[in-house]
Formats: structure tokens, sequence, C-alpha cells
């Protein structure tokens, strides 16, 4: 039935087509066809691909494999070096999304109360986001040098702590959400902005007229309620970067100092590349893709009840 | 969801609004505006009265939105000032000036139930910020008693405009004409002395817009507030209006009652803006004291113009009367297309020497098969001519009573 009212009345009346329902339906899948074979081709097989590959125990490059089972995933629960990776990354991820999203909608409220120069601050924040992070991160490098980067440098003139901050167990985790936030804001604050563009001006008016006129109220009765679909997508959206952090970290600390900056993909990384445990791998990457899609789910049916659409 | 599409019943506001009402006189006092090279309003003063229905009628962009804007303190004029009650409120916000607005668009807080958006307005005015609080403002004193006061007054108003069942319904859930009323009552629950209301029928569909206009003369009648409503729609401003303001460009045209808007309009302006099909206009030339020519006739005219004298006639398309034969002073015409609209019908003539045909209302059973390209002679009373001088303004006559000056 829903093949038939799929297609339009017009295709219907084509001689040929109209026979039999039957031809009808054969129709409707062709029409889907290319659309359902790149899906396939470049989706679901790759998927599925890894997730079979996790249950192996191929080594990258060699000509055969064993289906080993449940052993992979249970290797990877007793790899202190891959748990430490997992909540570090978890640790990484509560650090810039919270930040990242707050920045972002700050920016996006100042740069909108005031319209002057409101394209060249927002391309401004947006750099960062733009930007090569490989070619960036020579910046921060030579920015956190712990002798004669700028930040010690200014840090000793104001009298506080200096440390050196990538090569720090303690610091460097920190240090790198930092960088991470600092990358993401103009990402948010964009986003932000198509959103606050979206709110229609009466509601700011009706609220003037209802006594709503101070920032703060404002901010709670109209902006957002009003804002929360992009809201949602915004932290989606980074919480989704910040899981899949990598450049940043193998370009600055590789991991380092003792496993104190390791996240889930640059664990991925060594096991699938470096030491050519491909099954290995794989499993790491099955764990990254549930604990990706747990996490959408999870946060469309918690901002679901609040959301209006 | 299928009540989406099912509109309420008419229902006569049955319960009196608590009477705690006081309508203001509001004062525009040669208000100008201008949004960078544009100037909106140009010089506009008007007066309007204690609980007044006054509406601001004109076309789209003649400023009318901009005014009440300006009035609701939405908007700052450039120049000028404005009074609403005693006090003069231009440097006075929105909050404070004791004014209600309903928008075209509603404006409802898509995230609040019917009974938030209408409390809203008192909780901001009678619960401290720290009241306001979610969960903690619960704990302070006086927050709950403050809240179901609120909530109580709500359902009376609620209740007073037919929307009692539909209090914890969200703006999505509503169709558009229970939105319309929330928005009412959103204002109502305030019981301001004034009213704005910015189009506030133009996006209902045609037949709810009939009926909501009756609704919203009835809340006048009740409320006892000074209205001033802003629309572009001359059937509403016709019918729920005490007085009618006239805009074009900035400026206001003219200020009366409806009817004297239709039948002694100030100006060319306010004869062609009101009144549907439009009146016909016919320029022409002063032969002597009584007489104009207007290149197909001479016309006769309740008016003195000295001989020479450049004038141009309206005659609404009612006035016209069907002559026997081509008299003296009557139009000749060949009927271009014919237009029944039951009750009677709208003839397009080509008359010999007008450069634009006339359109003239009929009788059906005065003209029975009219067709076009059959000849008409119509001929009109003078008193029913309205004659406008070179600069567009009407030479009022001996048949129409005083006029009331207007600027």
């Amino acid at each position: 039935m829903s093949a038939i009212h799929g297609i339009p009345q017009s295709i219907r009346r084509i001689p040929f087509l109209r026979t039999r329902p039957a031809n009808e339906t054969i129709v409707g899948y062709a029409f889907s066809a290319p659309a359902f074979l790149l899906m396939l081709i470049f989706l679901f097989l790759p998927t599925i691909a890894v997730v079979v590959m996790a249950f192996t125990d191929w080594q990258f490059g060699a000509a055969s494999f064993h289906f080993v089972g449940f052993s992979n995933f249970l290797a990877l629960l007793g790899d202190r070096s891959f748990l430490k990776a997992l909540s570090n990354t978890a640790l990484y991820v509560c650090l810039t999304v919270p930040a990242t999203v707050g920045l972002g909608l700050l920016l996006a409220l100042l740069i909108e109360a005031d319209k002057s120069l409101r394209a060249f601050y927002q391309a401004a924040h947006f750099l960062p986001f733009m930007a090569t992070l490989t070619a960036m991160a020579v910046v921060w490098e030579a920015l956190l040098h712990p002798t004669v980067g700028l930040v010690n440098q200014v840090f000793n003139d104001l009298g506080l702590p200096v440390a050196n901050w990538l090569r720090n167990e303690q610091t460097v985790l920190p240090t790198l959400a930092l960088i991470g936030v600092w990358q993401n804001i103009g990402f948010a604050m964009i986003l932000f902005a198509a959103g606050l563009k979206a709110i229609p001006v009466d509601l700011y008016d009706a609220a003037d007229i209802d006594g709503v006129d101070t920032t703060l109220d404002r901010l709670r009765t109209v902006v957002l309620p009003m804002l929360g679909p992009t809201m949602m997508f915004v932290v989606i959206l980074v919480a989704l970067r910040a899981f899949e952090i990598f450049d940043i970290v193998k370009i600055l600390t590789n991991g380092g100092p003792n496993g104190a900056s390791d996240v889930l993909m640059s664990t991925l990384y060594r096991q699938s590349f470096e030491y050519m445990r491909a099954g290995y791998g794989a499993a790491i990457t099955v764990i990254f893709l549930v604990i990706a899609t747990t996490l959408t789910l999870m946060q469309a049916r918690i901002f679901d009840g609040r959301v209006h659409y | 969801m299928t009540s989406l599409a099912i509109e309420q019943p008419v229902r006569v506001i049955s319960t009196i609004v608590p009477a705690n009402v006081s309508a203001s006189r509001v004062v525009v006092d040669q208000i100008s505006k201008g949004f960078g090279s544009v100037q909106v309003l140009r010089n506009v003063s008007l007066e309007i009265e204690k609980g007044e229905f006054l509406t601001l009628l004109g076309p789209s962009g003649c400023g009318k939105s901009t005014l009440l804007r300006i009035i609701a303190g939405l908007e700052q004029q450039d120049i000028g000032h404005i009074t609403i009650g005693s006090r003069r409120v231009d440097d006075i916000r929105p909050k404070g000036r004791d004014v209600a607005m309903v928008f075209q668009s509603y404006a409802l807080y898509p995230h609040m139930t019917a009974a938030a958006n209408m409390a809203l307005p008192l909780r901001m005015r009678r619960l401290s910020k720290a009241q306001r609080l979610p969960l903690i403002g619960r704990l302070l004193p006086e927050t709950t008693k403050i809240e179901a006061e609120i909530a109580n007054e709500v359902s009376q108003v609620a209740a007073a405009i037919g929307i009692d069942h539909l209090l914890d319904r969200k703006p999505a859930h509503l169709s558009g004409g229970q939105r319309q009323r929330v928005a009412v009552g959103r204002a109502m629950v305030r019981h301001p002395s004034v009213f704005l209301m910015d189009e506030p029928l133009s996006s209902l569909d045609a037949k709810l817009r009939v009926q909501m206009r009756s609704e919203i003369k009835d809340l006048h009648r009740r409320v006892g507030a000074t209205f001033v409503y802003v629309t572009h729609d001359q059937a509403e401003a016709m019918t729920m209006s005490d007085r009618v303001a006239v805009m074009k460009d900035g400026e206001i045209l003219q200020v009366a009652s409806p009817v004297e808007i239709y039948a002694a309009p100030a100006n060319i302006g306010v004869a062609e803006f009101v009144g549907s099909p439009k009146i016909n206009l016919l320029p022409g030339l002063a032969v002597d004291r009584r007489h104009i020519n207007i290149n197909a006739a001479t016309i006769a005219v309740n008016v003195d113009m000295p001989r020479g004298c450049k004038a141009t006639i309206g005659i609404r398309p009612e006035a016209f009367q069907i002559a026997p034969r081509a008299e003296a002073g009557a139009l000749t015409g060949i009927t271009r297309t014919v237009e029944h609209m039951g009750a009677d019908l709208y003839a397009h003539l080509d008359v010999d020497g007008l450069t634009n045909p006339i359109v003239v209302r009929l009788f059906p059973e005065a003209v029975p098969n009219l067709a076009p390209g059959q000849r008409l002679h119509l001929t009109a009373q003078p008193e029913r001519i309205l004659v406008f001088d070179e600069s567009g303004v009407r030479i009022s006559s001996a048949g129409i009573a005083s006029m009331r000056s207007v600027r």
C-alpha cells in the first residue's frame, strides 16, 4: 500500500506502469535503489566489516584470520592503557563540551547585541575552526613551551605558577581541553547565531510589554527556550567532535606523558596501525560507535521533553 | 490533533471582567520618526479619548504600525511626546506604560502553556526575582499564595473569553483563532488602561476574521479600556471603530467616524483608500459656479467654484442612477464587464472622453440582462458628488453638514 501511495497519480496513469500493483512496487524500489546502493556501499558495509573484524584476530595485512569470539572485548576490559584512554576521553569531553557551548552562546549573544562589525567578529571567531589544527599545533607548541613559551613568560611576570603544560600529567589534559574549546567555540557561536536569527522579533516585543525587560529575564523567558533545538544540535555535535579528538593529541603529546593524554582515537590508531592488531582496533572502534550512538540517542531523548518544535 | 481544525462555536462573553479597569486618554503630540533616510512618521498628532476604539487605517508602509509601537514604547520617537493618562511616558519602558499589546503573529511563547503565557505578565509584576526562580522560588514565603492568586485570575479571564478548556495546551496545539484568544487573554489579565492591537486578525481566515471582529468589539464594550487598533482592512476599521484615523505616507489624512470618513472624506487620499470598489475620480474644469466639465459631460455639483478652476470630482459606484436617455449632465458609456455579486452588480463602463473606465453599482432588477457592449446613460445627484480642488482637498458644500477640522 505504502509503495502505491508514494507514487503520484500522474505516474499511475502511465499505461505500462498501471497493469499490476506488483509493478508499482518494483518501480518504487527502483527509484530508491541508487540511494540504497550508495548507503550500502559507503555506510552499512564498512560498519558491518568493522564489527565482523572485531571478532577476529586479523593482523593488518595478514592473509588469513580466525574468529575469536569476544576475546578482543574481554582483553580490552583488562587493558589498563585502554581504560585509561577511555576515562581520559570522558574527562576531556566533560571539560570541553560545557565550556564550548556556554562560551559559544555568550559570544553569539554579544555579537548579536551590537550589529556593528558583526561579520568581522563572526569570521574572526570562526577562524580556529577553519584552520588546520595540525598547523595551529605549531603555534600552541610554541606558546606552551616551558621556557621560551609566551604563556609561561606571562604567568611568570604575573607571579602565577608555571608548568610544563604538555609534559605534566596533571596539566596535559586540561591544556588540551582548552585548545579544544578554543577550536570549537566559533563553530558553536555560528550555530547559535543562526538560531538567534530564527527567533521572531515579535517575541522580544511581547516580552518587553509583559515586563520581561532585564537581560537575564529575557534570556530565561525567550532566548534559551527558543534556542532549545539549536542547543541540542550544538551539544551533540560538539560532544561527538570531542569524542573523536585525535590530531592535536597525536601531534602535541602522542598520548604522553605516561598515557596521561591518551584518548580513544590515539589508542585505536596505535593498536591498528602501529601494532597492526586490526581485530583489536576494530573492537575499540565498535566501542566508540556504541558510545557515540548512545550519546546521540540519550541527548535526543533528554532534550525532547524540553524542546518544542 | 483533530481538535486543531475545529473552531469553538461563538461564545458570547458572559462573565463580567473584574471591574478594576480604568481607561486612559492617549495623546500623540507631534511625533516624527525616521529609520535611516526614510521618514516614517511626519509630525503626527492625535488625541484618543478615554475608552475610545480608535483605528489607524492605511496601506502597508504608511507608518501606522510604527505609531502603535511608539505608543507602546517598543520604538523610540525622534521628536514629539506621548502622554497616556496624565503621565508623559516618553522615557518609560513598555512595562510601565500600562498598555497591553496583541500582535499579528500572536507572539505567544511556544514553550509555555496557554495558562503560563497568560500568567507571565502578572508573574513578572507581582513576584520578585528570587520568587521567580525555579524550585528555590517555591520555598520563599508568599510565593505559593501569589502564584495561586495569579492562577485564579488567569482562569477567570480565560473563562470570560471562552478558553478555559485550553489552558494547559501549548500554542502548537491550538488553532489560529484559539491562539488569537490566548493572546487577547494575555493582554487582558493585567487590566491595562490601553489595549494596542497590531493587525490582530490578518492571520486568520476570512470567516473567522468576521467572527473575531465582533468578539473584539464586544471585548471593548465590556472592558471599557481605550483601544488603539491598527489595520489595513477597511472593513475592520469601518465596523469596529468609534473613530478612524486614515494614514498615508507617515501622515494622518483624516480622523473621523467611519460614516464621516466614507461620506465626507477630507481629501482624495481618504476617498480613494476607503470604499470598495474604489471611488471614480474624474478630473475636470469649472465652467461656471455650479458646473464642472469633465470632458465627457458637464456635471452639476453642489459647490461654488470660480470659473476656470481645475477640480476633480469623485462619484462612488453606488451614487450613479440610470437615466432613460442621454440628457444633459449624463455620462454615456459602453459596458465593458459585468460583475454579479448577488444582491447587486458592478458594471465597468468605457465613457467617451474619459481615460479610465468608471465603476457603477446597480441593482440587478434595474438592468436585467445587462451584457458587455450595452450602452448605459448615468447621472448622479449633485449632493452625492464629491469635489476636490487642485491640491486634492475636498471642497465642502452646502449639501454636506459642517466638516470637522482635520490635519
